[in-house]
């Protein structure tokens, strides 16, 4: 085993990544899309610290940005899952097939 | 001289009239609309006599001059070319606001009486006025587009007349007809207008006129070298401008509209389609005189045998037909022709310009007279409810101020000295004579049929024998006490037939020549007695043969028609002009034009527009199936598109 | 082969599984705990990476924060033990093979790409670093985006409560 470094994190970050999207499309559920996209945004930040750590250790963008993705991400998931609930209540069911009024 | 605003307000006083009445009529002078449109056109009739006898006594100098008080620049196309709004005083113009007023206030008047009750009652005097502000417009015009403007207002307000009651089917399609037929003629007047002004550089009448009758200008010369098929432009230019005259003043061939519009109520026929409108055409030819007499003179003779020909037809057909309205638009016709011909035997100038005056002296009597003929069987229609001389007869005492009256205007008409048509009549055969023979014998039949038909129609109207129908009312109106039929329809429809008897009897003795000439200097009329003699005897003539046969009831015009079985027919049946017409429309035209355009519309141009349409329906149905609404189907294609650009960014484009 | 070297592939292994799992179980409360370990799994390689604050943060707000209110919404929409429908497996296929295709060329890019640290003098991100430069308003602070996530934050807030209320029956 190789000494971990960059290559190796960036590796999980895309897995990470890939297995969110393939949560994202796969997934009916709302609730369990939601957690896919949580995925996709850890891998982010994942990256992001990353080339904070390895590329440009001499100042801390990337740790900023990281922190401001957490609080969005934080946002996020609060307002996706008010929307959740309403369509709860509307729809008697958070799967995703039965949310397609939106169309041409 | 009047300043202008007096002047512009004859014409504008109606137009207020128009509007009032128009926006208003019907809910603020449901009774009062007649008196307010009265009134104002007897101020506007005021105005003009007040102007007539300022411009004819004022100048010391020169009884034949020109003048524009007002001239305002409307639309400016080049240095040199722009409509302009303008008012053309000149002797006959002059005459024509006097005569337009004067007989649109009898009219009015008379309208009191006999629209009185009509529902449409304000808007009959809108349109009335909207009539009276368009022809005195016309009349004032002080250039060609101006008067084409006015012209064309003219033919709106006609049909809006004859189609008033436009509950009547009958009415409706008169009225559609006389606008299509003029339209028609409308056109070539348009067409002419641009060539003409394309060839002079000017609209304005005056301009127009000194370009295109010295013989030194430039436009002249091209005008009369630039040639279409054989003929000058300025030929080409001035006959469609007579076919715009010809449709408007019904000549043959264009006059079938012209008894169909007696469908509309008898005041407006009096005043449009007898004394008004229909002399447009012949006004038009006499302000374009000079250009048609000193530069195209074959042009002239063209109008002068078009309305020789009108003259002779409309008297043929006149003398046959029963609908009373109907024989006195053939002779309206008829005396129309005789204005237009006696024109076209007309010259510029002096002596030779004899037949412009007696034109235009003619059309001043005719006004008159034929104004009056209408009003009195509007009076006669009034009281029997039939437009039939078979339901008439025998009214002469039922009556009497009527009767009196149409006999003034019936001599007036069949030219017995001395009643106003004798004079203008005989200017005009006498001009006819000096210049063109044959015209002169037409002329001469012509006369001999006016006196004969009008005979027919007053002694079928008033002697004759009493039909049922006349006779009914009358009991029936003593035993309720005079309240069905109150005998000749009051003083408001008496009024204007005992003026406008008084102006047919005694306009002859107007000097007309010192006045009106064609080229200014005064013209002294003589008197041939000898030359008188034949068209008087000849009028006579036709007279008593009328008495003979229908002062009485008898089996005699039965046999006179049974006996021209063949030629009574075709005059009945008008020539069988309106047939030709049917026939070429819809046989020729219909099928040889409208059914391959309409097949071409509904194929091709539909056909294409379909074409799209379909297409684009068909393709957008097939493509709002990816707009499906699925998120998860949205994602896939963003992921697609992800990496699809990252491909085509990393290995296509370096 | 250290230790620090095995607790990173131990870190990573877990992130990855719990990651796989919670995507592919088919019981939602499960899919909340495998998403809880793959987070704790980031943030102890953060920890690895000595960012203890971010770390720290991980922790707080997604294992303690989101993940909590995760678990709550399934509590509120879904009847417990149910299992989740299934997707068809067409799309499964289709997916994997898209997501697989992605990773790769991912990948490959990462490894032809060679990376050049920068020369700076390492500055250790310790909490009062972050503090400082957080809240400087001088070249490289960022007061603004901080300031800007705040006003974000108060938005969402009502954003939430607004569409989460339930809305009046409407009988006026």
């Amino acid at each position: 085993m190789t000494e971990p470094g960059l290559y190796q994190i960036l590796f999980i970050s895309a897995a990470l990544f890939f297995i969110g999207v393939y949560g994202f499309l796969t997934r009916r559920n709302l609730i369990t899309m939601l957690m896919s996209v949580e995925l996709i945004l850890n891998s982010v930040n994942l990256n992001f610290i990353a080339f904070n750590k390895y590329l440009w250790p001499g100042r801390m963008d990337g740790l900023f940005f990281a922190v401001f993705i957490v609080a969005i991400a934080a946002a996020e998931a609060a307002v996706a899952i008010a929307i959740i609930i309403n369509l709860y209540r509307s729809h008697k069911s958070i799967d995703v097939k039965n949310a397609e009024e939106l169309k041409y | 001289m009047p300043n202008a605003t007096t002047i512009a307000l004859i014409p504008l006083l109606p137009l207020a009239g128009f509007l009032l009445l128009g926006l208003f009529g019907r809910t603020a002078f449901k009774n009062s609309a007649g008196i307010i449109g009265t009134l104002l056109l007897l101020a506007s009739t005021v105005l003009a006599v007040y102007t007539a006898y300022d411009y004819f006594t004022n100048s010391s100098v020169d009884f034949y001059r020109r003048e524009v008080p007002l001239q305002l620049t409307w639309l400016r196309f080049s240095e040199n070319l722009s409509i302009d709004m303008g008012i053309l005083l000149d002797p006959i113009s002059v005459m024509m606001i006097v005569v337009v007023t004067f007989v649109s206030l009898m009219v009015h008047i008379y309208s009191l009486g006999y629209m009185k009750g009509e529902e449409r009652y304000p808007t009959y005097y809108a349109f009335l006025s909207l009539f009276t502000f368009s022809m005195l417009g016309l009349v004032l015009s002080s250039n060609l587009f101006q008067m084409y403007i006015f012209w064309e207002l003219v033919g709106v307000s006609s049909f809006l007349l004859i189609g008033f009651y436009y509950n009547k089917p009958s009415a409706v399609s008169a009225a559609k007809k006389a606008f299509i037929v003029t339209r028609f003629a409308d056109l070539g007047f348009l067409i002419g207008i641009l060539v003409l002004s394309f060839y002079s550089g000017t609209l304005d009448f005056n301009t127009l006129i000194a370009r295109l009758t010295s013989p030194e200008s430039s436009e002249l010369k091209t005008a009369v070298t630039s040639s279409f098929l054989g003929i000058s432009g300025l030929s080409w230019a001035l006959v469609l401008i007579f076919i715009g005259g010809a449709g408007k003043s019904a000549m043959f061939p264009l006059h079938i509209w012209l008894p169909d519009a007696m469908e509309g109520p008898t005041p407006v026929s009096a005043l449009i389609h007898a004394a008004t409108m229909v002399v447009a055409g012949v006004y038009l030819v006499a302000r374009l005189f000079p250009i048609f007499a000193i530069s195209a003179p074959a042009v002239l003779e063209f109008v002068g045998w078009i309305g020789a020909i009108s003259a002779i037809i409309a008297a043929i057909i006149a003398c046959t037909q029963t609908d009373i309205k109907r024989v006195l638009a053939y002779s309206t016709m008829s005396q129309i022709g005789f204005m237009m011909f006696a024109l076209g035997v007309s010259k510029y100038g002096g002596e030779e310009g004899l037949g412009y005056t007696a034109s235009m002296f003619h059309l001043f009597t005719h006004a008159m007279f034929k104004a009056l003929l209408f009003l009195g069987a509007g009076a006669v229609i009034h009281y029997v409810h039939s437009n039939e001389i078979k339901d008439m007869g025998g009214l002469r005492k039922k009556l009497p101020i009527t009767h009196i009256t149409f006999l003034i205007a019936c001599l007036a008409i069949a030219g017995v000295p001395p009643f106003a048509g004798f004079f203008s009549k005989e200017e005009i055969l006498l001009a006819a004579y000096e210049n063109n023979t044959p015209i002169y014998w037409i002329a001469l039949i012509t006369s001999g049929l006016t006196a004969f038909y009008m005979f027919r129609l007053y002694f079928g109207i008033f002697w004759s024998k009493p039909s049922h129908l006349s006779q009914m009312p009358i009991h029936s109106g003593e035993r309720a006490g005079g309240e069905v039929h109150k005998g000749e329809g009051g003083f408001a429809m008496m009024l204007p037939l005992i003026l406008l008897a008084i102006g047919a009897a005694a306009a002859g003795f107007i000097p007309f020549g010192k006045y009106v000439s064609s080229d200014g200097t005064p013209l002294e009329t003589k008197f041939h007695l000898v030359f008188s003699v034949a068209p008087v005897v000849l009028g006579l003539t036709g007279i008593f043969t009328a008495m003979w046969l229908y002062k009485k009831q008898n089996t005699r015009p039965d046999k006179l028609a049974a006996s021209l079985n063949g030629f009574y027919k075709t005059a009945y049946n008008k020539f069988y002009i309106d047939e030709v017409y049917l026939f070429i429309t819809k046989k020729i035209l219909f099928n040889l034009v409208g059914k391959p355009a309409a097949w071409f519309d509904k194929n091709v141009v539909d056909g294409l527009i379909n074409f799209t349409g379909n297409t684009t329906q068909i393709l957008s149905g097939k493509i709002k199936k990816i707009q499906s609404g699925k998120v998860q189907q949205y994602a896939i294609y963003f992921l697609a598109g992800v990496i699809g650009l990252a491909l085509l960014f990393i290995y296509v484009w370096k | 082969m250290n230790g620090s070297t095995i607790i990173f592939y131990l870190l990573a292994a877990l992130t990855l599984i719990c990651g796989i799992l919670s995507v592919s179980t088919r019981q939602i409360f499960r899919a909340a705990i495998y998403l809880l370990f793959s987070l704790i799994g980031i943030a102890g390689i953060y920890f690895w990476l000595d960012y203890q604050f971010i770390a720290a943060v991980q922790i707080v707000v997604y294992v303690g924060g989101i993940v909590v209110l995760i678990i709550f919404s399934i509590f509120l929409t879904q009847q417990a033990g149910d299992k989740l429908s299934k997707q068809k497996i067409g799309r499964k296929i289709f997916s994997a093979l898209a997501v697989f295709c992605g990773f790769a060329l991912t990948m490959l890019q990462v490894y032809q790409h060679s990376f050049y640290p920068s020369s700076d003098i390492h500055v250790s991100p310790t909490v009062a670093n972050i503090g400082n430069r957080m809240l400087s308003v001088k070249e490289g602070g960022y007061a603004l985006p901080f300031e800007l996530v705040s006003i974000l934050l108060l938005a969402a807030l009502i954003g939430c409560i607004v569409i989460a209320m339930r809305s009046k029956p409407e009988t006026t």
